[in-house]
């Protein structure tokens, strides 16, 4: 059993970069653990025929429309199962073609379902509704449930209003009827989740974080980011807004493809630290910024364990920060262990890769005072997200100068750090005079889907240059 | 006492493994059980096949030495029970530490020694050690082999220690005794020093150690001119460090280092009524006569900016090295190496005497020739080991700053 679950694990390959020296009586250590998996399942690390790369990005090509059409070919990949959640509200329908575009995104997501993957349809108001298969079950993907649930769809009125965590509350349940290894949710909104109160909404996520991984969407720009940000964050997804529902389907396609690349669900990244070390933080900073240090579960002694979801091939990098008991010089230390586990039905973990975070004191201070450049780079990633999401705040509320200087900021880390994508966002927002010296001005008029979309992509990173 | 007189053992000291009455060797873990059993502090010395390349089949690794529980005592004689000059003591298990074929290993990259449950870290005494050689309650890394090494063959010492605040010792040392065609006695020491500013420090004196030692004895066995042997060898040394970072480059995963491989070499060969030195870089070479009213004198120059500072005439020699460059180096063994000019020079003594060679981390403490006659004891050429243990300690207790390497050998070379 455990060597069956075992064959479809990727290969986990764990990265250190840190400036492991220290000068006398230093103590805090910082690294940044680069986890890449590669190759997961029995097709030895080929890519699979029917499954495009998740970095094929927007630009998919046609032929991938319709993968799990081969003639002749067994299921291959995880056992997986999917929901979509459609948002069916009253405002759906303004403009109709935002309730056509969805129904087209979802259809274009059912197409992409491999053969023999789980899947339900659910349409989401002030209640969540099953369209498809119904019943309180899944469907198995093939060409005639793919067709049947492409019928459903038209079944989709717009009418109510948004109660989120009763659609993802619905979610878990219909996913937890399947035994699969990979459980996950896709969700599109347009509004506010005005017919819940948060707390409702907070144990809805609460009791289905670790039950599923959920990524989130929001279309038009009456849907509030904070909302759809700590969604994705409690369910370990991405989020992004689709400003215009028109690019719905491509990215619904996008969403379902990185979906079906998953091999293994459940990873955690579980940190030993020595005896009486503080965890200053952890975080992902690659490909976004997430701060994991409170979602900490205790993990034997001295280590634990941060939830990292499922994997497929692709590459994060974590940036750990951790206060150890200072040493002479001349001492090491190792400051950290990392690895990334995956629980075992037997209640064990396997450990699928490991890294070690050293501490070296020095009395050399050419050494001690280096800073090691990808510890440096991610650093200004992290205050990048922090320093938009600061300012885009003081410009709501009206402090002009507050939030001239957090964008400033923010465009001169987006200039030095090569985030490009970054830094036209900013450039929606504000006037750049400076990018070196962060010299901007705020645009008087800013349209609501810039704001929002340089909210939500506030934390997307980018690698350090090579 | 010889592997005969061992005590036998059933079970392996290092990790536990059943054993057959006439394994000299565990195993699983690689464990020396011959030192183990003995116990009389000769488990400081890198553990070898006894002798010249009689025994290659040895699965010894070259560097296995203290368990890593047991705590390092860096300033403390490695066989007290020894009796001075006691030549037929110390043949065993002390054989030339590079055989002319042996590999090179790094004993940080060897497996990790399976510890028993009850191996206890040396920081805190709580934990275990881990299989990475931390302690999995502090985390603190566990002295390993190369911290603190002695060795003594008939005509040489060397001692090797990690110093006082250095996380690692970067520096190697390789001795060996062979003999030239005509019959000669010859012997043989060579010390590097890593530079810690650049990457695998540890591995390039290693590397420069063994291959400079290796080569030597090939030239020297084949009767090649002393001086013709010591700059070949530097050059093959210097090859082989430069290798370390073609390595890395094929390795690809390593990431840009800025700096390739490097270290320092010098070396010395005894033979009949001469002696020659060679080197790059800045470990040096002394000769100290037993008459203490004779002369005693370096026998190198460093490449160093402070020796560059003084050979211009630009400063003085307190000068030079009172300053923060005094240490930079201006010539080494490395792919970034400037130029490759190695050294040599040959001697021939009116009398007996020592000679020392060393790395910075000794000389930093005793800097003329003079300071150094005076802490080399006077019984330096009866018992060089002693000399040696001396000479490191004394670096210790000075502050123990660098990594500190010393080889003793007396001259004339002690006939058989």
């Amino acid at each position: 059993m455990a060597n069956f679950s075992k064959s479809n694990v990727p290969q986990f390959s764990v990265d250190i970069y840190q400036n492991e020296y220290l000068p006398e009586g230093g103590r805090e250590v910082n690294a940044i653990v680069t986890v890449t998996s590669t190759g997961g399942g029995t097709t030895g690390g080929l890519p699979l025929p029917t499954r495009p790369q998740p970095s094929a990005g927007g630009r998919t090509p046609i032929s991938l429309r319709s993968p799990g059409h081969v003639p002749g070919t067994a299921p291959t990949g995880p056992a997986a199962a999917v929901v979509i959640m459609v948002d069916c509200s009253g405002s759906m329908d303004y403009p109709p073609t935002k309730m056509r575009n969805a129904r087209d995104a979802t259809a274009a997501a059912i197409d992409t379902l491999r053969d023999g993957v789980a899947f339900a349809v659910v349409a989401g108001t002030h209640v969540a509704r099953e369209i498809y298969p119904a019943g309180g079950a899944l469907a198995i993907a093939d060409s005639s449930t793919r067709n049947q649930a492409k019928q459903a769809l038209r079944k989709l009125t717009t009418s109510g209003g948004t109660a989120i965590g009763t659609w993802l509350t619905l979610a878990e349940r219909l996913l937890a009827t399947a035994d699969v290894s990979i459980r996950h949710g896709i969700l599109l909104t347009d509004g506010r989740n005005e017919h819940e109160k948060p707390e409702e909404l907070k144990a809805a996520l609460d009791a289905c974080a670790g039950r599923f991984t959920c990524d989130a969407r929001g279309v038009g720009t009456d849907w509030e980011v904070k909302e759809l940000t700590g969604i994705a964050s409690a369910l370990l997804g991405s989020v992004d807004i689709v400003a215009d529902p028109s690019g719905l389907a491509a990215d619904f396609r996008q969403m379902m493809e990185t979906a079906m690349g998953k091999e293994v669900a459940d990873v955690s990244l579980r940190l030993w630290t020595p005896q009486g070390a503080e965890i200053g933080y952890v975080k992902q900073v690659a490909p976004t910024v997430e701060d994991l240090t409170s979602r900490r579960t205790e993990a034997g002694p001295r280590a634990g364990e941060y939830p990292t979801g499922s994997w497929g091939d692709e590459s994060r990098d974590y940036h750990i920060s951790v206060q150890v008991p200072a040493a002479g010089v001349g001492q090491e230390m190792l400051a950290a262990r990392v690895s990334l586990v995956l629980p075992q039905p037997d209640g064990t973990s396997q450990v699928l890769g490991q890294g070690l975070v050293r501490a070296v004191w020095t009395d050399d201070m050419a050494a001690s005072t280096r800073i090691n450049p990808q510890v440096a780079h991610y650093t200004g990633q992290a205050e990048l997200a922090q320093v938009i999401q600061q300012g885009l705040e003081a410009r709501k509320q009206g402090d002009r100068d507050s939030a001239t200087a957090k964008l400033g900021r923010a465009v001169q880390l987006a200039s030095a750090s090569g985030n490009e994508d970054t830094a036209k966002l900013l450039a929606k927002v504000v006037d750049v005079v400076d990018a070196a010296t962060g010299t901007v001005r705020l645009k008087a008029r800013v349209a609501d889907a810039d704001e929002m979309t340089l909210e939500t992509r506030s934390t997307k990173t980018v690698r350090v240059k090579k | 006492m010889g592997v005969n007189a061992m005590p036998q053992l059933t079970l392996c000291p290092e990790c536990a493994e059943p054993l057959d009455p006439e394994d000299s060797f565990c195993g699983a873990c690689g464990a020396d059980l011959t030192t183990a059993a003995s116990g009389d502090g000769y488990e400081l010395a890198p553990p070898a096949p006894a002798g010249p390349p009689a025994s290659p089949a040895s699965p010894a690794s070259p560097a296995s030495p203290a368990s890593p529980a047991s705590p390092a005592s860096p300033a403390s004689p490695a066989s007290p029970a020894s009796p001075p000059g006691g030549g037929d003591t110390t043949t065993f298990g002390v054989g030339s530490v590079q055989l002319p074929h042996s590999k090179i290993t790094d004993p940080r990259e060897e497996p990790p020694k399976v510890e028993s449950p009850q191996a206890a870290c040396v920081a805190c005494g709580v934990g275990r050690v881990d299989g990475d050689g931390y302690c999995e309650h502090c985390g603190h890394a566990q002295p390993r082999p190369r911290d603190h090494q002695e060795q003594e063959l008939e005509g040489v010492a060397a001692v090797s220690d990690r110093g006082l605040r250095h996380h690692r010792n970067e520096d190697a040392f390789a001795l060996s005794a062979t003999s030239l065609p005509d019959g000669t006695p010859a012997v043989v020491a060579v010390v590097c020093d890593g530079v810690s500013s650049a990457y695998r420090p540890d591995d390039a004196s290693a590397a420069a150690a063994a291959t400079a030692n290796e080569s030597l004895l090939d030239a020297l066995e084949h009767g090649a001119a002393p001086e013709d042997a010591m700059r070949d060898a530097l050059l093959t040394a210097a090859q082989a460090v430069t290798d370390l970072a073609d390595e890395d480059r094929g390795a690809g995963g390593g990431g840009p280092h800025h700096n390739s491989p490097a270290c320092t070499c010098v070396s010395a060969i005894t033979s009949g009524k001469t002696f020659t030195v060679g080197w790059i870089g800045d470990s040096r070479a002394y000769w100290i006569p037993d008459d203490r009213s004779a002369l005693a004198a370096r026998l190198t120059e460093d490449d160093s900016w402070a020796a560059r500072m003084v050979a211009m005439r630009l400063m003085t020699e307190a000068e030079a090295y009172a300053d923060d460059r005094a240490h930079a180096i201006t010539g080494w063994l490395g792919a970034d190496a400037v130029e490759l000019d190695p050294h040599t020079a040959s001697f021939e003594p009116d009398g007996p005497g020592v000679l020392v060679v060393c790395t910075d981390g000794l000389w930093n403490y005793a800097e003329s020739a003079a300071e150094l006659a005076s802490a080399v004891p006077e019984d330096a050429r009866a018992r060089p080991l002693h000399c040696a243990q001396a000479l490191v300690g004394m670096a210790l207790d000075g502050g123990g700053h660098d990594n500190i390497t010393v080889a003793v050998m007396p001259f004339p070379v002690p006939q058989p």
